[in-house]
């Protein structure tokens, strides 16, 4: 997890123009960092690219509308390292 | 191209859903009143209508790749360049090729050409959500019959 919060973390310093040092494993990327739903696109791209997997940003979005989720589940940064971890290694096994 | 309508493509040339490009064509008219504001005494295509050429040209490729079930949306526009001017009559080239296919969003690479000579290019991000009404779904298929929209492009 600590090496694909590494990646994840300049990901978005680099993409938001985010001090590097105000992103922890905590930080919740909307309430806390005050990324939006179109800088969150740029993250996404740049997250597909580097994991080769796709983020399901609609599924989660659906099931936040829905009250199924909360989006401390997808965007407290450990928790969406989590779910990378989790596709990559869905991809791995699929490979 | 019907500037008034925001019609920007006159025709498709070539839909390729396996490289995921697609080229069209468009006819920038010879006058308009765009042209007399932009500008008075030396007419030029303004910069944001090459980008919505480019945009428009790239959302029916994505279109095409999503079977005509999913409406594409600008977002954003970045690296955007105009590299030469654009002037009245002149016959417009324009390219697009998928770059991404994120969930919910795709990015696109776009050219436009003169005589085979670049003028502008952009890359392009779309939001893609099913259509939201059949008015607009409707409108849609009426836009595809005028360019002439390969339905072969729909077959799985």
């Amino acid at each position: 997890m600590s090496s694909t919060f590494d990646q994840v973390a300049t990901i978005i310093a680099e993409t938001c123009d985010i001090p590097r040092d105000t992103i922890t494993p905590d930080s919740h990327a909307i309430d806390d960092l005050g990324i939006d739903s179109l800088d969150f696109l740029d993250i996404a791209f740049a997250i597909d690219k580097a994991f080769g997997i796709k983020l399901p940003l609609e599924k989660w979005t659906q099931e936040v509308n829905d009250g199924k989720a909360t989006t401390e589940q997808y965007f407290v940064l450990k928790n969406l390292c989590a779910r990378i971890d989790e596709l990559v290694a869905a991809k791995g096994a699929g490979a | 191209m019907h500037l008034e309508y925001f019609q920007l493509i006159d025709r498709i040339l070539d839909l390729n859903t396996v490289e995921k490009t697609i080229t069209v064509e468009a006819q920038v008219p010879t006058q308009n009143t765009i042209f007399e504001g932009h500008f008075p005494g030396y007419p030029i295509m303004p910069g944001v209508l090459l980008i919505e050429s480019m945009a428009q040209t790239s959302g029916w490729l994505l279109v095409a790749l999503m079977k005509f079930e999913r409406m594409p949306f600008l977002a954003a526009v970045k690296e955007a360049k105009m590299r030469g001017f654009v002037t009245p009559g002149e016959l417009l080239t324009v390219e697009a090729s998928l770059v991404h296919e994120g969930s919910g969003y795709a990015i696109t690479e776009a050219r436009v050409k003169v005589n085979g000579k670049l003028r502008s290019n952009a890359t392009i991000t779309f939001s893609h959500i099913p259509f939201p009404n059949p008015a607009l779904r409707g409108h849609m298929d009426a836009v595809a019959k005028r360019i002439g929209f390969p339905q072969q492009a729909l077959q799985p």
